[in-house]
């Protein structure tokens, strides 16, 4: 997904970083990776060590970190509309409009972030990043504790053991799509879209499930 | 055994009555040193619960929450995790700091979000699911 934008700014001091916060492991995430013939870190992140550190909830987000390792924007959906909402389950296609806004949007995040390693436009000051940042609480900080026992858990085998922390974690972090579908991939692949999913989306009513970034064209 | 599930790494060590360990392994799993003040790293001591074990053995559950960090353990007491405080969370991120971390590429290399300093950085989530 990331390749035309690292090909596009390939002479410029730029890295992309792409982290699976993947569980089930390297395996399998295996098959994405190779198929983007990545020229950046792919790298996997079996117990959402990223997601923690930076208080991200749902993938795609990113976050954009300066040359002096300063993060200039906080995490925000990478590209990713809400567009999949309608889209058509038996078929699972979306109106030819909806592929194009989708399109659209994401090439509007990818100028974005070009225009940003190109001149520094949208780096937000610390003062600003640090008011936008998510507040990690205490709840969140105790729901990482349990993911990272049921994730350890079922790595190991012991599938009905980890249920309940991979539950508790969902509780504590209701927020977290990344905690609830991993938790749901790790049940059964596939569940973290299925029919509970879904219902977990409508729930959402009105609220986004990608909120948009603040950048022009958004 | 036990399997403690650290930020910094995962640790297999000898454990009874929950989490006490030898001052070793917790120096070994925490960074934390066994002196006459308690449990100390640099300058910074912290004196070890009233109800630690007299027999020399560290209660690295205890110790943990003491530093306010949450700790969660599987019910056989055969895994843990010394999680890590909302508060620490929050100082690795103060003055937007972008908090470092070492991960594993597909063939096992672990790279290092913080080699990149000097670069600016697209540091982007995804997942199969």
């Amino acid at each position: 997904m990331w390749q035309d934008l690292a090909d596009s700014l390939k002479t410029e001091n730029f890295a992309v970083v792409a982290v699976a916060e993947e569980s089930r492991g390297a395996e399998h995430a295996r098959q994405w990776i190779e198929q983007a013939k990545a020229s950046y870190w792919c790298l996997i992140d079996v117990d959402h060590r990223v997601a923690s550190l930076y208080g991200m909830v749902n993938v795609p987000q990113c976050v954009w970190i300066d040359e002096a390792g300063h993060i200039v924007r906080p995490p925000e959906t990478a590209g990713s509309t809400d567009h999949f909402r309608g889209m058509d389950l038996t078929t699972r296609t979306m109106s030819p409009e909806a592929q194009a806004a989708r399109l659209a949007t994401r090439a509007a995040y990818l100028n974005a972030v070009a225009d940003w390693v190109r001149t520094g436009r949208h780096a937000l000051a610390a003062s600003e990043v640090s008011a936008t940042l998510p507040t990690i609480t205490p709840d969140m900080a105790l729901a990482d504790a349990y993911f990272r026992l049921g994730v350890w858990l079922r790595r190991h085998g012991r599938d009905t053991d980890a249920i309940p922390y991979l539950e508790q974690a969902s509780k504590l972090h209701p927020a977290s799509w990344n905690i609830w579908r991993q938790a749901a991939d790790l049940d059964e692949v596939g569940k973290a879209s299925g029919p509970e999913f879904w219902a977990r989306v409508r729930a959402l009513g009105d609220r986004p499930y990608y909120k948009q970034p603040d950048l022009p064209g958004f | 055994m036990a399997a403690v599930l650290t930020d910094w790494g995962e640790f297999t060590v000898a454990a009874s009555n929950g989490l006490c360990v030898s001052p070793i392994d917790a120096e070994i799993v925490t960074g934390w040193t066994r002196k006459p003040e308690g449990m100390c790293r640099g300058e910074l001591c912290v004196p070890l619960a009233k109800d630690n074990p007299p027999d020399g053995s560290i209660d690295l559950a205890a110790f943990w929450r003491t530093l306010g960090h949450p700790v969660v353990s599987d019910q056989r007491g055969d895994v843990w995790v010394p999680g890590t405080a909302a508060e620490s969370r929050a100082t690795a991120l103060t003055g937007a700091e972008a908090p470092d971390f070492t991960l594993p590429d597909l063939a096992g290399v672990p790279h290092r979000l913080s080699d990149l300093r000097g670069k600016k950085v697209f540091l982007t989530t995804w997942a199969s699911w």
